[in-house]
């Protein structure tokens, strides 16, 4: 499962679509919205993707850890427009026969994500606002 | 050839409109790169920025039709 949704996640709808019988263990990777950045309080974060491609990369994603790990299943989910701190940005869920092929899969979901999913947060501070990493 | 784009986070601040369209000397993703860095200096200030034909990344040598959906895509910040 990979959506992109302006609804609340449902952190166990994900960890259930990525569960099978064949697993012996499932690691979920949760990202939530901090209340600061650099000591400036953040008041809400305001997502967008675009969707269609944001589906497709992560797609790629999941075909590389496939092909590198033993994946008995996987599930992501990605929140976009207003969130507030405490609230689930991201979900990821991967199955593996062994512990640490779980471990090692969600890490290297999570990060890839972050790298080529174009998926864009802007941060809302009391005084003004900034797009997060777009200037060196 | 008049290329229409699509723009995602800051760069739909710099360019101003979510859907632009663009009158782009040459016919490669490289063109419209120095077209758009000429029209928008701003743009040349970001981490990176990355061109989408048909949503995959392109690189600068694919040559662009006026079918093609191009997207920008500024520095990713999700998760």
């Amino acid at each position: 499962m990979i959506e992109i949704t302006e609804q609340p996640i449902v952190v166990q709808k994900v960890i259930d679509a990525a569960s099978l019988k064949e697993a012996g263990a499932i690691n979920t990777f949760i990202g939530t919205v901090r209340n600061q950045t650099a000591g400036k309080k953040v008041v809400k974060l305001e997502y967008e993707a675009y969707d269609a491609m944001a589906i497709a990369e992560i797609q790629k994603i999941i075909d590389r850890a496939t092909l590198q790990w033993n994946l008995t299943g996987w599930a992501i989910s990605h929140r976009i427009g207003t969130l507030f701190p405490g609230e689930i940005a991201v979900v990821v869920a991967v199955s593996t026969p062994h512990r640490k092929e779980s471990f090692a899969a969600c890490q290297f979901i999570i990060d890839s994500l972050k790298q080529t999913v174009p998926i864009w947060k802007k941060e809302f501070f009391e005084d003004g606002d900034q797009w997060v990493s777009a200037h060196p | 050839m008049i290329v229409k784009i699509k723009t995602f986070g800051i760069s739909r601040d710099i360019l101003g409109g979510r859907d632009v369209s663009m009158e782009l000397t040459g016919t490669s993703v490289g063109d419209l790169r120095k077209s758009l860095s000429k029209q928008f200096p701003a743009l040349d200030k970001l981490n990176s920025l990355f061109i989408a034909v048909n949503q995959e990344y392109a690189p600068d040598e694919k040559v662009l039709s006026v079918t093609d959906e191009i997207a920008l895509i500024p520095p990713v910040s999700g998760g």
